[in-house]
Protein backbone atom coordinates (compact mmCIF):
# COMPACT_ATOMS: atom_id res chain seq x y z
CA UNK A 1 0.00 0.00 0.00
CA UNK A 2 1.60 3.25 -1.08
CA UNK A 3 1.76 5.97 1.58
CA UNK A 4 -0.07 9.24 1.19
CA UNK A 5 2.56 11.65 -0.05
CA UNK A 6 3.09 14.43 2.38
CA UNK A 7 5.08 17.26 0.88
CA UNK A 8 7.04 19.56 3.21
CA UNK A 9 4.62 22.05 4.67
CA UNK A 10 6.33 24.99 2.98
CA UNK A 11 5.77 23.51 -0.51
CA UNK A 12 2.03 23.12 -0.15
CA UNK A 13 -0.18 25.75 -1.66
CA UNK A 14 -2.51 27.42 0.85
CA UNK A 15 -6.06 26.38 0.04
CA UNK A 16 -8.96 27.64 2.13
CA UNK A 17 -11.87 25.43 3.22
CA UNK A 18 -14.16 27.55 1.04
CA UNK A 19 -12.04 26.86 -2.05
CA UNK A 20 -12.07 23.14 -1.22
CA UNK A 21 -15.86 23.21 -0.77
CA UNK A 22 -16.37 24.93 -4.13
CA UNK A 23 -13.93 22.70 -6.04
CA UNK A 24 -15.50 19.49 -4.71
CA UNK A 25 -19.05 20.80 -5.30
CA UNK A 26 -18.16 21.51 -8.87
CA UNK A 27 -16.53 18.16 -9.59
CA UNK A 28 -19.34 16.22 -7.89
CA UNK A 29 -22.02 17.88 -9.99
CA UNK A 30 -20.04 17.44 -13.23
CA UNK A 31 -19.56 13.75 -12.55
CA UNK A 32 -22.13 12.09 -14.74
CA UNK A 33 -21.28 8.39 -14.82
CA UNK A 34 -18.60 8.58 -12.14
CA UNK A 35 -16.87 11.40 -10.30
CA UNK A 36 -13.30 10.12 -10.52
CA UNK A 37 -12.40 11.39 -14.03
CA UNK A 38 -13.67 14.84 -13.04
CA UNK A 39 -11.73 14.75 -9.80
CA UNK A 40 -8.59 14.06 -11.77
CA UNK A 41 -9.32 16.82 -14.26
CA UNK A 42 -10.06 19.39 -11.55
CA UNK A 43 -7.45 18.54 -8.91
CA UNK A 44 -4.47 17.57 -11.09
CA UNK A 45 -4.94 19.25 -14.46
CA UNK A 46 -6.86 22.45 -13.78
CA UNK A 47 -5.95 23.48 -10.23
CA UNK A 48 -2.60 21.72 -9.90
CA UNK A 49 -3.25 20.95 -6.22
CA UNK A 50 -1.94 17.40 -6.58
CA UNK A 51 0.68 15.76 -8.79
CA UNK A 52 -0.21 12.70 -10.85
CA UNK A 53 1.59 10.49 -8.34
CA UNK A 54 -0.13 12.05 -5.33
CA UNK A 55 -3.50 11.54 -6.99
CA UNK A 56 -2.82 7.83 -7.61
CA UNK A 57 -1.50 7.27 -4.08
CA UNK A 58 -4.53 8.97 -2.56
CA UNK A 59 -6.84 6.91 -4.76
CA UNK A 60 -5.12 3.65 -3.78
CA UNK A 61 -5.61 4.35 -0.10
CA UNK A 62 -9.18 5.55 -0.76
CA UNK A 63 -9.98 2.24 -2.43
CA UNK A 64 -8.68 0.21 0.48
CA UNK A 65 -10.88 2.02 2.99
CA UNK A 66 -14.62 1.45 3.22
CA UNK A 67 -16.91 4.13 1.84
CA UNK A 68 -17.00 5.85 -1.53
CA UNK A 69 -13.46 6.17 -2.97
CA UNK A 70 -14.02 9.76 -3.92
CA UNK A 71 -15.38 10.55 -0.46
CA UNK A 72 -12.28 9.12 1.18
CA UNK A 73 -10.13 11.12 -1.24
CA UNK A 74 -12.03 14.32 -0.37
CA UNK A 75 -11.33 13.75 3.34
CA UNK A 76 -7.63 13.06 2.76
CA UNK A 77 -7.10 15.95 0.36
CA UNK A 78 -9.10 18.41 2.44
CA UNK A 79 -7.25 17.39 5.61
CA UNK A 80 -3.92 17.77 3.89
CA UNK A 81 -4.50 21.34 2.77
CA UNK A 82 -6.61 22.74 5.60
CA UNK A 83 -6.81 20.26 8.49
CA UNK A 84 -10.14 19.11 9.93
CA UNK A 85 -11.99 22.14 8.55
CA UNK A 86 -10.63 21.34 5.10
CA UNK A 87 -11.68 17.68 5.34
CA UNK A 88 -15.18 18.71 6.41
CA UNK A 89 -15.42 21.37 3.69
CA UNK A 90 -14.26 19.09 0.87
CA UNK A 91 -16.62 16.31 1.93
CA UNK A 92 -19.56 18.67 2.39
CA UNK A 93 -18.90 20.07 -1.09
CA UNK A 94 -18.90 16.58 -2.51
CA UNK A 95 -22.26 15.51 -1.04
CA UNK A 96 -24.42 18.65 -0.71
CA UNK A 97 -25.30 19.07 -4.38
CA UNK A 98 -25.96 15.37 -5.02
CA UNK A 99 -28.03 15.19 -1.80
CA UNK A 100 -30.41 17.93 -2.98
CA UNK A 101 -30.51 16.42 -6.44
CA UNK A 102 -31.53 13.04 -5.01
CA UNK A 103 -34.33 14.65 -3.03
CA UNK A 104 -35.55 16.32 -6.23
CA UNK A 105 -35.49 12.98 -8.02
CA UNK A 106 -37.40 11.45 -5.10
CA UNK A 107 -40.09 14.13 -5.35
CA UNK A 108 -40.41 13.56 -9.10
CA UNK A 109 -40.49 9.80 -8.61
CA UNK A 110 -43.29 10.01 -6.03
CA UNK A 111 -45.25 12.29 -8.32
CA UNK A 112 -44.69 10.66 -11.70
CA UNK A 113 -43.22 7.26 -10.83
CA UNK A 114 -46.47 5.43 -11.44
CA UNK A 115 -47.08 6.83 -14.95
CA UNK A 116 -46.79 3.96 -17.44
CA UNK A 117 -44.21 5.76 -19.59
CA UNK A 118 -42.02 6.53 -16.56
CA UNK A 119 -42.38 2.94 -15.35
CA UNK A 120 -41.22 1.70 -18.74
CA UNK A 121 -38.26 4.09 -18.76
CA UNK A 122 -37.30 2.99 -15.24
CA UNK A 123 -37.47 -0.69 -16.13
CA UNK A 124 -35.08 -0.09 -19.04
CA UNK A 125 -32.78 1.98 -16.82
CA UNK A 126 -32.78 -0.69 -14.10
CA UNK A 127 -31.84 -3.40 -16.57
CA UNK A 128 -28.89 -1.25 -17.70
CA UNK A 129 -27.92 -0.37 -14.11
CA UNK A 130 -27.75 -4.08 -13.25
CA UNK A 131 -25.46 -4.59 -16.24
CA UNK A 132 -23.23 -1.71 -15.10
CA UNK A 133 -22.74 -3.32 -11.69
CA UNK A 134 -22.03 -6.74 -13.18
CA UNK A 135 -19.50 -5.22 -15.59
CA UNK A 136 -17.76 -3.39 -12.72
CA UNK A 137 -17.45 -6.68 -10.82
CA UNK A 138 -16.05 -8.42 -13.90
CA UNK A 139 -13.55 -5.61 -14.57
CA UNK A 140 -12.38 -5.77 -10.96
CA UNK A 141 -11.96 -9.53 -11.27
CA UNK A 142 -9.41 -9.08 -14.08
CA UNK A 143 -6.88 -8.26 -11.35
CA UNK A 144 -7.00 -11.78 -9.90
CA UNK A 145 -7.04 -13.80 -13.13
CA UNK A 146 -4.26 -16.25 -12.55
CA UNK A 147 -4.60 -17.51 -9.01
CA UNK A 148 -7.13 -19.92 -7.58
CA UNK A 149 -7.54 -18.84 -3.95
CA UNK A 150 -8.84 -15.31 -4.60
CA UNK A 151 -11.46 -16.76 -6.93
CA UNK A 152 -12.55 -19.17 -4.22
CA UNK A 153 -13.17 -16.28 -1.80
CA UNK A 154 -14.94 -14.24 -4.49
CA UNK A 155 -17.22 -17.17 -5.32
CA UNK A 156 -17.97 -17.91 -1.66
CA UNK A 157 -18.92 -14.25 -1.12
CA UNK A 158 -21.07 -14.28 -4.26
CA UNK A 159 -22.81 -17.51 -3.20
CA UNK A 160 -23.36 -16.52 0.43
CA UNK A 161 -24.71 -13.04 -0.20
CA UNK A 162 -26.09 -13.33 -3.75
CA UNK A 163 -27.56 -16.83 -3.91
CA UNK A 164 -28.23 -17.77 -0.26
CA UNK A 165 -29.05 -14.16 0.80
CA UNK A 166 -27.26 -14.49 4.11
CA UNK A 167 -26.51 -11.24 6.04
CA UNK A 168 -23.35 -9.47 4.90
CA UNK A 169 -21.90 -9.26 8.41
CA UNK A 170 -22.09 -13.05 8.78
CA UNK A 171 -20.56 -13.79 5.37
CA UNK A 172 -17.78 -11.18 5.48
CA UNK A 173 -17.11 -11.79 9.17
CA UNK A 174 -16.53 -15.47 8.40
CA UNK A 175 -14.60 -15.11 5.14
CA UNK A 176 -12.46 -12.02 5.84
CA UNK A 177 -10.16 -13.50 8.54
CA UNK A 178 -9.34 -16.53 6.37
CA UNK A 179 -8.86 -14.36 3.28
CA UNK A 180 -6.54 -11.92 5.07
CA UNK A 181 -4.49 -14.71 6.66
CA UNK A 182 -4.18 -16.43 3.29
CA UNK A 183 -3.03 -13.19 1.65
CA UNK A 184 -0.61 -12.56 4.51
CA UNK A 185 1.00 -16.03 4.28
CA UNK A 186 1.33 -15.79 0.53
CA UNK A 187 2.93 -12.37 0.89
CA UNK A 188 5.55 -13.21 3.50
CA UNK B 1 -45.45 -1.96 3.35
CA UNK B 2 -44.60 -1.51 7.02
CA UNK B 3 -43.70 1.46 9.22
CA UNK B 4 -40.00 2.30 8.89
CA UNK B 5 -37.92 2.00 12.07
CA UNK B 6 -35.50 4.92 11.53
CA UNK B 7 -33.05 4.28 14.41
CA UNK B 8 -32.71 0.64 13.35
CA UNK B 9 -32.24 1.70 9.73
CA UNK B 10 -29.56 4.21 10.74
CA UNK B 11 -27.69 1.63 12.84
CA UNK B 12 -27.81 -0.95 10.08
CA UNK B 13 -26.59 1.47 7.40
CA UNK B 14 -23.82 2.77 9.71
CA UNK B 15 -22.66 -0.82 10.22
CA UNK B 16 -22.76 -1.46 6.46
CA UNK B 17 -20.91 1.79 5.70
CA UNK B 18 -17.80 0.37 7.38
CA UNK B 19 -18.00 -2.75 5.20
CA UNK B 20 -18.34 -0.91 1.88
CA UNK B 21 -14.89 -1.87 0.60
CA UNK B 22 -14.64 -0.97 -3.08
CA UNK B 23 -17.77 1.18 -2.99
CA UNK B 24 -21.49 0.73 -2.66
CA UNK B 25 -21.46 -2.43 -4.81
CA UNK B 26 -20.31 -4.63 -1.96
CA UNK B 27 -23.10 -3.63 0.43
CA UNK B 28 -25.97 -3.32 -2.03
CA UNK B 29 -27.09 -6.94 -1.55
CA UNK B 30 -27.41 -6.49 2.19
CA UNK B 31 -29.20 -3.13 1.86
CA UNK B 32 -31.69 -4.84 -0.42
CA UNK B 33 -32.03 -7.83 1.93
CA UNK B 34 -32.59 -5.54 4.93
CA UNK B 35 -34.97 -3.04 3.33
CA UNK B 36 -36.92 -5.30 0.99
CA UNK B 37 -36.80 -8.88 2.24
CA UNK B 38 -36.34 -8.65 6.00
CA UNK B 39 -38.49 -5.56 6.72
CA UNK B 40 -40.75 -5.14 3.65
CA UNK B 41 -40.31 -1.35 3.68
CA UNK B 42 -39.96 -1.19 -0.12
CA UNK B 43 -40.67 -3.56 -3.00
CA UNK B 44 -37.77 -5.05 -4.97
CA UNK B 45 -38.70 -2.93 -7.99
CA UNK B 46 -38.83 0.30 -5.94
CA UNK B 47 -35.34 -0.54 -4.70
CA UNK B 48 -34.10 -1.19 -8.25
CA UNK B 49 -35.74 2.07 -9.44
CA UNK B 50 -34.00 4.07 -6.72
CA UNK B 51 -30.67 2.55 -7.65
CA UNK B 52 -31.19 3.20 -11.38
CA UNK B 53 -32.21 6.84 -10.79
CA UNK B 54 -29.19 7.33 -8.52
CA UNK B 55 -26.91 6.02 -11.25
CA UNK B 56 -28.38 8.40 -13.81
CA UNK B 57 -27.60 11.49 -11.69
CA UNK B 58 -24.18 13.11 -11.20
CA UNK B 59 -22.32 12.65 -7.92
CA UNK B 60 -20.82 9.71 -6.04
CA UNK B 61 -22.68 6.40 -6.64
CA UNK B 62 -23.11 6.07 -2.89
CA UNK B 63 -25.52 9.02 -2.88
CA UNK B 64 -28.34 6.79 -4.06
CA UNK B 65 -28.81 6.04 -0.34
CA UNK B 66 -30.26 9.56 -0.05
CA UNK B 67 -32.95 8.65 -2.55
CA UNK B 68 -33.48 5.31 -0.83
CA UNK B 69 -33.90 7.04 2.54
CA UNK B 70 -36.28 9.57 0.98
CA UNK B 71 -38.38 6.73 -0.39
CA UNK B 72 -38.39 5.08 3.04
CA UNK B 73 -39.25 8.05 5.27
CA UNK B 74 -39.11 11.44 3.53
CA UNK B 75 -36.68 14.11 4.74
CA UNK B 76 -35.88 12.31 8.00
CA UNK B 77 -35.17 9.10 6.10
CA UNK B 78 -32.94 10.90 3.59
CA UNK B 79 -30.91 12.63 6.29
CA UNK B 80 -30.58 9.56 8.55
CA UNK B 81 -29.58 7.14 5.80
CA UNK B 82 -27.14 9.58 4.18
CA UNK B 83 -25.40 10.46 7.46
CA UNK B 84 -25.28 6.80 8.55
CA UNK B 85 -23.66 5.87 5.26
CA UNK B 86 -21.07 8.66 5.04
CA UNK B 87 -20.05 9.65 8.58
CA UNK B 88 -18.42 6.43 9.92
CA UNK B 89 -16.05 6.07 6.91
CA UNK B 90 -14.99 9.74 7.30
CA UNK B 91 -13.67 9.10 10.81
CA UNK B 92 -11.98 5.89 9.74
CA UNK B 93 -10.33 7.68 6.81
CA UNK B 94 -9.11 10.50 9.05
CA UNK B 95 -7.65 8.00 11.52
CA UNK B 96 -5.90 6.05 8.77
CA UNK B 97 -4.62 9.23 7.11
CA UNK B 98 -2.93 10.21 10.35
CA UNK B 99 -1.52 6.71 10.93
CA UNK B 100 -0.32 6.05 7.40
CA UNK B 101 2.03 9.03 7.53
CA UNK B 102 3.93 7.10 10.24
CA UNK B 103 3.75 3.57 8.78
CA UNK B 104 4.14 3.70 5.03
CA UNK B 105 3.62 0.44 3.14
CA UNK B 106 2.89 -1.72 6.20
CA UNK B 107 2.59 -5.43 5.26
CA UNK B 108 -0.66 -5.62 7.25
CA UNK B 109 -2.18 -3.09 4.85
CA UNK B 110 -1.16 -5.17 1.85
CA UNK B 111 -2.55 -8.38 3.39
CA UNK B 112 -5.85 -6.72 4.25
CA UNK B 113 -6.21 -5.33 0.74
CA UNK B 114 -5.16 -8.64 -0.85
CA UNK B 115 -7.63 -10.55 1.30
CA UNK B 116 -10.61 -8.22 1.09
CA UNK B 117 -10.26 -7.46 -2.64
CA UNK B 118 -11.65 -10.81 -3.87
CA UNK B 119 -14.51 -10.63 -1.34
CA UNK B 120 -15.44 -7.15 -2.60
CA UNK B 121 -15.45 -8.53 -6.16
CA UNK B 122 -17.76 -11.42 -5.22
CA UNK B 123 -20.10 -9.00 -3.42
CA UNK B 124 -20.19 -6.63 -6.39
CA UNK B 125 -21.15 -9.49 -8.70
CA UNK B 126 -23.83 -10.50 -6.18
CA UNK B 127 -25.22 -6.92 -6.38
CA UNK B 128 -25.45 -7.09 -10.15
CA UNK B 129 -27.14 -10.48 -9.92
CA UNK B 130 -29.74 -9.26 -7.40
CA UNK B 131 -30.46 -6.06 -9.34
CA UNK B 132 -30.85 -8.06 -12.54
CA UNK B 133 -33.34 -10.38 -10.83
CA UNK B 134 -35.61 -7.50 -9.85
CA UNK B 135 -35.07 -5.48 -13.06
CA UNK B 136 -35.24 -8.13 -15.77
CA UNK B 137 -38.82 -9.33 -16.05
CA UNK B 138 -38.27 -11.36 -19.20
CA UNK B 139 -35.60 -12.34 -21.74
CA UNK B 140 -35.60 -8.86 -23.30
CA UNK B 141 -34.59 -7.23 -20.03
CA UNK B 142 -31.93 -9.88 -19.52
CA UNK B 143 -30.65 -9.21 -23.04
CA UNK B 144 -30.37 -5.49 -22.29
CA UNK B 145 -28.42 -6.29 -19.10
CA UNK B 146 -26.07 -8.60 -21.01
CA UNK B 147 -25.61 -6.05 -23.81
CA UNK B 148 -24.69 -3.45 -21.18
CA UNK B 149 -22.10 -5.80 -19.68
CA UNK B 150 -20.59 -6.45 -23.13
CA UNK B 151 -20.44 -2.74 -24.02
CA UNK B 152 -18.90 -1.80 -20.68
CA UNK B 153 -16.20 -4.48 -21.04
CA UNK B 154 -15.36 -3.66 -24.66
CA UNK B 155 -15.77 0.11 -24.96
CA UNK B 156 -15.07 3.23 -22.90
CA UNK B 157 -18.56 4.67 -23.27
CA UNK B 158 -19.81 6.92 -20.48
CA UNK B 159 -22.36 4.82 -18.52
CA UNK B 160 -24.82 7.72 -18.61
CA UNK B 161 -25.39 7.13 -22.33
CA UNK B 162 -26.22 3.49 -21.65
CA UNK B 163 -28.71 4.44 -18.91
CA UNK B 164 -30.32 6.92 -21.32
CA UNK B 165 -30.48 4.21 -23.99
CA UNK B 166 -32.14 1.92 -21.44
CA UNK B 167 -34.75 4.61 -20.68
CA UNK B 168 -35.49 5.06 -24.38
CA UNK B 169 -35.64 1.30 -24.96
CA UNK B 170 -38.09 1.04 -22.07
CA UNK B 171 -40.32 3.92 -23.21
CA UNK B 172 -40.46 2.70 -26.78
CA UNK B 173 -41.73 -0.67 -25.53
CA UNK B 174 -38.72 -2.64 -26.78
CA UNK B 175 -38.28 -4.22 -23.37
Amino acid sequence: MPPVQSAPVADRPKISPLELFLAFSQLAMSGFGGVLPWAHRTLVERKGWLTQREFVDTLALGQLLPGPNIGNMAVMIGYRFAGYAGAAAAFAGLVTGPFLLMITLGLLYNRYGTLPLVQQALSGMSAVAAGLVLATGLKMSASMKRRRRPWLFALLALAGVGALRWPLLLVVGTLAPFAIIAAWRRDS
Amino acid sequence: MQEVDLPALGMHFAMLSLMAIGGVGSILPDMQRYVVEANHWLSASQFADAYALGQAAPGPNMMFVTLLGWQLAGWAGAVVSTLAMIVPPIFLTLAVTRLSANNPDAPAGRAIRGGLGPIAIGLTLASGWILAQSADNDWRGALLTLATVALMLRTRLNPVWLILTGAIAGMSGII
